[in-house]
């Protein structure tokens, strides 16, 4: 319908580019700050690209032992993701097909990814200084698959909402169980939500902080927690924090730009389908 | 692309819908651990919020409402409250306003879109107490480019102490959030504009209605469900607004930009008024809960 001119192609190329520049451009000093030498991260005016990048603040990180912050998330949100997608598609796969609890209870599921971490997290706090729970993978990874759960099983209800109810039907029928349909014809037909669900909760724990701020001191620090430590009252540390960022941020992005066709979905808890 | 709205096709009934008892097995671990981390500290909470236990006073006696009372009357908290509603009532419009016309700019059709699409999701995938760090970084006096920019742009150096004078602090939060959620509510609203029907929007350019008319008769409506969406789940963050701030201010200075999250934050694991903050918890969540279970039940996401 509409006319093309040459100006007009170039006025939207300038104006794409000049948002990108502006949306980008605090990660993009980031990254920079990361590759600078400490002194030139302090210099005024500041430098906008490192005379030297090296790569000497993240050797910092490593020799220093804080790399064990990253595994620390890893294995949390890791752990947690298994958990929770497990249980969370049982439970979809219950609330869809045996049409258990209703409306009600997708309401109450949804509602509880919505409280606010903090009024969540100080009773957690209160039962794991009693149970000795705190600054442990056990607890943590129990409190992150809760907090995984109702993400999962919202999603993955959605997903399989969309299988096809037919091919159930028959396996049923040709004498599988009902876990053996689930695992056997369910879940392949809704791999790649399943699989994009996976990823996106594991982000989420992966950059959650409150939680982890509040229930780690030293043994399972997170690296967001890592983070935050390395502002001091009398100094701070912006190029293990420069560089600590990269490294927890770096592979979210690379998640994020492989599942784009999933994202908005993702994100906006299925209110769009891809 | 099919928005999902309150019209959904509801799938068939399967013939096993009525085994009630295998369905249960399958949502049952699930609702368990949920209210093993959910329910049961919640109550204890409950108990602990009747009680004036402290940090240094680990026994506690039962005291009745007086923490409740307590609450009433705490000008601290109330402070709290107004300014997260503050950040609240800017940065959603905000978001609102930048993220719909970034999605009319990119609705084009043309080479590199996705690309461009594709780079400006980035900011909302950081995660949010990395964005807190690196605004930090940004907007600090002395080595921070933004002061720099702006004095380019002003023509004169300025040197503004984003977070040290309280109310550039304000300004400092408002712009680390507006920048790290804007493309959130971009990325919905392109993929809900995309949805819009073609032939209406056509029919409407040959009738001849104006911009401003075909946005409030035929987008607005067509997005709607999928915009409430995405303002509940902006508001709801913004509520809770905690690991921003904490990077960039800590509350500070003094208490000028103190949330809610993070005078609870403060009270229960720094000046550990145990019981108070356990108040505070249980009023909290009950009214949160409330206020999200009929939202969501008004908009039928749940269907």
């Amino acid at each position: 319908m509409r006319q093309r001119s040459g100006f007009r192609e170039a006025g939207w190329y300038a104006a794409s580019l000049l948002i990108l520049a502006v949306m980008l451009f605090p990660i993009y000093w980031m990254f920079m700050v990361s590759l600078k030498r400490p002194e030139e991260i302090f210099k005024s005016p500041p430098v906008w690209f490192p005379a030297q990048p090296q790569f000497g603040n993240f050797n910092a990180l490593f020799t220093d032992g804080d790399v064990w912050s990253l595994w620390n998330s890893l294995v949390i949100a890791g752990m947690s993701t298994l958990i929770a997608m497990f249980l969370g598609t049982l439970c979809a796969y219950g609330m869809v097909r045996f049409k258990i609890g209703g409306d009600n209870l997708a309401v109450w599921i949804l509602s509880q990814r919505m409280l606010p971490p903090i009024a969540v997290v100080f009773p957690i706090f209160l039962a794991y200084a009693f149970f000795g729970l705190a600054d442990s993978y056990p607890g943590l990874i129990l409190l992150y698959t809760a907090f995984a759960l109702p993400y999962a099983v919202w999603m993955m209800r959605g997903y399989i909402q969309e299988v096809p109810l037919e091919l159930e039907e028959a396996a049923l029928v040709d004498g599988h169980s009902h876990l053996n349909v689930l695992w056997k014809v369910t879940v392949p037909m809704a791999r790649n939500g399943l699989i994009a669900t996976a990823i996106f909760a594991f982000v989420f724990s992966w950059n959650e902080f409150l939680f982890a701020l509040v229930l780690t001191r030293t043994e399972v620090l997170t690296f967001t927690v890592q983070i935050s430590q390395y502002f001091g009252s009398q100094s701070t540390f912006w190029a293990k924090i420069a560089a600590m960022s990269v490294l927890g941020t770096l592979p979210v992005f690379i998640a994020v730009t492989i599942l784009q066709r999933y994202l908005v979905r993702g994100i906006s808890l299925g209110a769009v389908k891809g | 692309m099919t928005a999902t709205t309150a019209t959904v096709e509801r799938r068939g009934r399967p013939f096993w819908a009525g085994r009630r008892a295998t369905g249960l097995m399958f949502i049952g671990p699930a609702i368990f651990v949920m209210l093993l981390v959910g329910l049961f500290p919640f109550l204890w909470s409950v108990a602990v919020s009747f009680q004036d236990l402290t940090g240094s006073n680990r026994t506690g006696n039962w005291i009745g409402i007086a923490n409740y009372q307590k609450l009433i009357s705490d000008a601290r908290l109330w402070a709290a409250l107004g300014r997260t509603l503050l950040i609240l009532a800017t940065a959603l419009p905000l978001e609102l306003l930048l993220g719909l016309l970034l999605a009319f700019h990119f609705q084009a059709d043309r080479p590199f879109k996705r690309v461009f699409v594709a780079l400006l999701v980035l900011p909302a995938v950081v995660p949010p107490m990395v964005a807190g760090s690196m605004w930090r970084l940004m907007l600090d006096h002395k080595f921070g480019p933004f002061n720099q920019i702006i004095g380019w742009l002003a023509g004169e150096p300025i040197v503004l102490l984003w977070v040290i004078k309280p109310h550039l602090a304000f300004w400092a939060i408002l712009i680390a959030e507006v920048w790290q959620w804007t493309p959130f509510m971009f990325i919905i609203l392109l993929a809900a504009l995309a949805n819009v029907e073609r032939e209406q929007l056509e029919a409407a350019e040959i009738d001849g209605a104006g911009r401003l008319r075909v946005f409030f008769r035929i987008i607005l409506p067509a997005i709607m469900p999928v915009l409430s969406i995405a303002l509940l789940i902006r508001a709801l963050d913004l509520f809770r607004i905690f690991d921003a701030v904490w990077q960039l201010t800590r509350g500070g200075p003094g208490n000028k930009t103190e949330t809610v999250s993070i005078f609870m934050y403060i009270r229960g694991f720094q000046s550990f008024e145990t019981s108070y903050t356990a108040a505070l918890v249980v009023v909290l969540l009950i009214l949160l809960s409330l206020a999200v279970t009929l939202a969501l039940r008004r908009m039928e996401i749940a269907r």
